[in-house]
């Protein structure tokens, strides 16, 4: 039998039409789920900034929610360093991939605050989200900072789809690992942060700006570098503005 | 002008047992003899890039099995309307569908597997297995047959991919399912013994190694050979 191309047409519009409200339905009905699994992988990743992911791992969804209410609080600064006060405008709402589209300086930027157990006045590191370009696409972490705001705590690294088993590394506890106990400032107090080397399998544990990098992954590690500098240059007046507020108050 | 696909003729009886022998070696055939990876050497790129460890791959075999089962339903339930000369399309439209919403599941549901998966998620589309079910089978049998025959060849599939995963991640990241076998083994040998893992099983290098000595095993038994 052959369909005339009016029956083609119409098959094809009735069906375009069935297969989209599947889909929209579909996406409909799982939003609300989605949603709350996207939310709470955020509050995951910023988590792994300064525990491990073995603890993130064996916590439950709920455990992770109270875990994160209780220790971590936030605020938003502007790359002046002062903080944006403006109505509505909270760390969680943040979207740093949207904001990283904007100019340095129009840009909002989150902080997240990790208190000690049972003290919520006793800091014990900051979580400073970032976000940048890898070799194919999108890649973001968050960084911490012990409480000189200098010394590297953790870092989470994240990513849209960089090459699994490359640069998709970034991920993997193993290559994190890597930067607990690097500084960002050098002596001189100039920001240098620290950058993943190309090659792998050599030891920089005596140099405090250098990891490891990941072979067959230099341009994602290029992508990690070029994040973490642009990244903490944008943190820097108000790392400074801490750590003088810090001096001030030891005196 | 496009050639008609031709509905071949499989003789039913009124009543035939939803299990019959015919049916089961509509399961079992994919398995073995006629499997679509080993010897039909179709979806190898999703069996080489899934497979480094064992549950990534499961929740791609449940994926594809869901997808290419439901696929060869929906399209032997539409194969007599369905325009010969859009039915590549059409084809593509309902698989597409279908792998969106596996998808979007998986992102409700299971996200941590969805960050892992979502790409290869996405490239079922492509998978060979699917189209090739479709064209070959879907497209010329009944809605149940279709179903079966789709879930057989995903299944023949699936076995195949974690047969690979098992080895790669046991022998590349000394675990399975992520649990470290290599690590407890080793301990019982005393605390200077270890059992190293080697990196090429990490890489699809070694999948392919393993995929062709399964091929090799496989074809010894059966005796096929290549025309």
């Amino acid at each position: 039998m052959q369909q005339s191309n009016t029956y083609i047409i119409v098959y094809s519009a009735v069906l375009t039409i069935i297969l989209g409200l599947l889909l929209s339905g579909s996406a409909q009905v799982l939003g609300p789920w989605q949603q709350e699994a996207i939310a709470l992988d955020k509050k995951k990743q910023i988590l792994g900034a300064v525990i491990s992911a073995e603890e993130i791992e064996a916590m439950t969804p709920e455990e992770v929610n109270a875990f994160y209410s209780s220790r971590i609080s936030s605020t938003v600064v502007d790359i002046t360093g002062k903080e944006v006060t403006t109505e509505g405008v909270s760390a969680e709402k943040v979207e740093i991939a949207k904001d990283y589209k904007k100019a340095a300086e129009e840009r909002a930027y989150p902080i997240f605050i990790f208190h000690a157990e049972g003290k919520p006045e006793q800091v014990e590191s900051y979580i400073f989200p970032m976000y940048g370009a890898g070799l194919w696409d999108a890649i973001w972490g968050y960084l911490a900072l012990d409480t000189d705001l200098n010394t590297i705590a953790g870092i989470t690294l994240a990513h849209a789809a960089e090459t699994p088993g490359l640069g998709a590394r970034i991920t993997e506890g193993k290559v994190q690992e890597r930067y607990v106990g690097k500084k960002i400032f050098d002596e001189s107090g100039a920001l240098v942060t620290v950058m993943m080397q190309k090659g792998e399998n050599k030891d920089y544990s005596s140099e405090p700006h250098k990891v490891d990098g990941m072979s067959g992954a230099t341009i994602t590690g290029n992508g990690v570098n070029n994040m973490l500098k642009a990244y903490m240059g944008c943190y820097e007046a108000y790392i400074k503005s801490k750590s003088a507020s810090k001096v001030v108050a030891v005196l | 002008m496009s050639a008609e696909t031709i509905e071949k003729s499989v003789a039913v009886k009124p009543a035939e047992p939803l299990l019959s022998k015919r049916r089961r070696k509509l399961i079992s055939d994919p398995l073995i003899d006629d499997n679509p990876v080993t010897v039909q050497v179709l979806g190898i790129c999703s069996s080489l890039a899934v497979t480094t460890q064992m549950q990534p791959t499961l929740v791609m075999a449940i994926s594809v099995i869901f997808v290419v089962a439901l696929s060869n339903f929906a399209i032997s339930l539409m194969r007599n309307t369905i325009p010969a000369r859009v039915r590549i399309i059409v084809q593509l439209a309902v698989v597409a569908t279908l792998v969106t919403i596996v998808s979007e599941i998986l992102k409700a549901f299971a996200y941590d597997m969805y960050k892992e998966l979502s790409v290869f998620i996405g490239l079922i589309i492509t998978n060979c297995i699917v189209m090739g079910r479709l064209e070959a089978f879907a497209m010329g049998n009944k809605p149940y047959d279709s179903m079966l025959d789709g879930f057989g060849s995903a299944l023949g599939y699936s076995w195949i991919i974690l047969t690979v995963a098992f080895f790669r991640e046991l022998w590349g990241s000394g675990a399975v399912f992520g649990i470290p076998v290599f690590k407890y083994v080793s301990s019982l040998f005393g605390p200077d013994f270890n059992l190293a893992t080697n990196g090429l099983m990490v890489t699809p290098v070694g999948a392919f190694i393993i995929l062709g000595l399964i091929v090799w095993v496989q074809r010894t038994k059966t005796g096929y050979v290549e025309h």
